[in-house]
């Protein structure tokens, strides 16, 4: 009867969260439609060959990817530091320099080196411009062919980033007081919206997939998937302090694989690596069975890489494209249409949010788990 | 496709920031969280056990209260009983030693009737042969103031004895 009531009173507040962001959704849009009209119309002033069409493709992808300077509204941009380690040394300067242009046409000159920013990577700029004023070197794919420096700015996505973890330590270390100011208490406030979650982690991610052994990984389990997840709710919020695609990003899904893989490497006991070199089968399966082991290691996290990436990444190119579904048919009364879409969305994304944290971490575990189980 | 291409730039700081990140949660938060989750669940264990460990005992002390009464009971109806089988044997042994005594009382007291009656006899007769006695002699005064009347008189005994 206990145990009921504490679920319902977790169910009510989980309905808050979601009524919280359904809030968020149902108001958001409309001032990001209005933001990209006034976007859309500046673009297509500058180039009148590109008027009569709205390329979605072009316009999602530029808005999931990394960028230089962060969108606040209209033509407000937060320019971000560029810094460069290039041929003579390190480079840094603001963003703004390239005067918002993404084209290659602006060229920014620092220690005796020019370089132009396009498509959001900066390339060391060509001695002359091309036909279109470019001072790039361009393929017939339209791709840059120029030499790139060491790009290691401080773009949108290590702004978020950075963001949060700065969340992610003010709520974690706010918990963590909560224990030690009401010891054996019970959890109250943040402590309490927390504790489930932290412990759903713990009983059943952890302790069905790695044993007794649990605690050991607990830090990066818990770690993993309050990143993910915090990363992946402000993914979804559309204005100033989310909107990256952090998680949708594959060099973050990247490292975050890569700390599976070496946690499970690193781990793995005897008889893992008997498993893989030696497996319980006739010698000569061996030709087939040890490489297809072996290649097994780098495709679990090579798994947990892509299926994050993508599941983030579609989500945000779903809502974008249903917004711009106002451009493509270029009428107002279609917005009603693509912004209830919209919302639809962005709640499947809620809940995609939290269960993709969870399946990185529930495959972490059993990956962690499967390298470390002990056999009798 | 551009965006399966990882930027090393983010690679470098994704690195950094999520070691660094994992570093200060886990000796900041995990650590003292997953501590204090742990002893508080350790304590709640504890006293459920020990709530357990007080039901049976109290259930033991209420067993063995019932022992006790039952045990206490039973010796209660033993002594009754005890008590009752010793009472009916006095009273039996006092009515039978009653009724002997009483017989014994009896006996006596018939034996004395008659030994008085006995005695109360012999004194009457004693009492019927003096008083013939004297009867006899005052008779016998009186007629043998004559001597004729004697002499009839001692000739009719002797006829008599002759007779017997």
């Amino acid at each position: 009867m206990d145990c009921s009531h504490v679920f319902e009173f977790k169910v009510k507040r989980l309905i808050v969260v979601f009524t919280l962001f359904l809030a968020f959704f149902s108001v958001t849009p409309a001032a990001f439609a209005q933001v990209d009209t006034a976007q859309v119309t500046e673009d297509s002033h500058a180039q009148p060959e590109a008027k009569e069409k709205f390329d979605i493709g072009k316009f999602a992808l530029h808005h999931i990817a990394d960028s230089h300077s962060w969108h606040v509204i209209g033509h407000t941009y937060i320019d971000l530091p560029v810094i460069l380690y290039t041929k003579a040394g390190f480079v840094n300067f603001s963003s703004a320099d390239f005067n918002h242009d993404d084209e290659g046409k602006v060229v920014v000159e620092r220690n005796g080196q020019r370089f132009v920013k396009m498509h959001e990577k900066i390339y060391y700029a060509s001695d002359a411009a091309n036909e279109h004023g470019q001072f790039l070197s361009l393929d017939e794919k339209h791709h840059a062919s120029n030499a790139r420096p060491l790009d290691l700015s401080i773009t949108k996505n290590v702004c978020t980033l950075i963001l949060s973890i700065i969340i992610l330590l003010v709520v974690f270390i706010n918990v963590a007081n909560g224990y030690k100011k009401r010891v054996g208490k019970s959890p109250k406030g943040l402590q309490s919206w927390m504790e489930p979650i932290i412990l759903f982690v713990r009983d059943d991610i952890a302790k069905p997939n790695l044993g007794h052994k649990y605690e050991r990984f607990m830090p990066y389990l818990l770690t993993v998937f309050f990143f993910i997840w915090f990363n992946n709710m402000l993914g979804l919020i559309p204005f100033l302090p989310g909107g990256a695609n952090l998680t949708g990003n594959i060099a973050v899904t990247m490292i975050l694989a890569i700390a599976t893989f070496c946690l499970t490497v690193f781990n793995g006991n005897k008889y893992y690596w008997k498993h893989i070199f030696m497996p319980d089968v006739p010698w000569w399966m061996y030709i087939v069975m040890v490489p297809v082991e072996l290649f097994g290691i780098f495709t679990k996290p090579i798994a947990l890489m892509i299926r994050l990436f993508a599941n983030i990444t579609a989500g945000h190119i779903l809502v974008l494209s249903l917004i711009c579904l106002v451009f493509v048919f270029n009428s107002l009364y279609i917005a009603p249409v693509s912004i209830a879409f919209a919302v639809f969305i962005g709640a499947i994304e809620l809940l995609v949010a939290f269960i993709q944290a969870f399946i990185f971490t529930i495959l972490s575990a059993l990956f962690i788990g499967m390298a470390i189980e002990e056999h009798h | 496709m551009e965006l399966l291409l990882p930027e090393f730039g983010l690679v470098i700081f994704q690195s950094i920031a999520f070691l660094l990140l994992m570093f200060l949660l886990a000796k900041f938060a995990w650590k003292p969280v997953l501590a204090a989750i742990k002893e508080r669940e350790q304590s709640i264990d504890e006293a459920l056990n020990k709530a357990e460990l007080a039901k049976q005992e109290m259930t033991r002390l209420t067993a063995q209260n019932e022992e006790l009464m039952k045990s206490a009971r039973a010796e209660r109806d033993l002594i009754l009983k005890e008590a009752k089988t010793l009472k009916d044997n006095i009273v039996n042994e006092a009515k039978l030693s009653a009724q002997t005594e009483g017989a014994k009382l009896i006996e006596k007291a018939k034996i004395e009737i008659e030994n008085q009656k006995k005695a109360a006899l012999a004194e009457l007769k004693n009492q019927v042969s003096t008083l013939s006695l004297d009867i006899a002699e005052r008779v016998l005064r009186n007629q043998l103031q004559d001597k004729a009347t004697q002499q009839d008189l001692v000739a009719n005994l002797l006829k008599d004895v002759e007779l017997n």
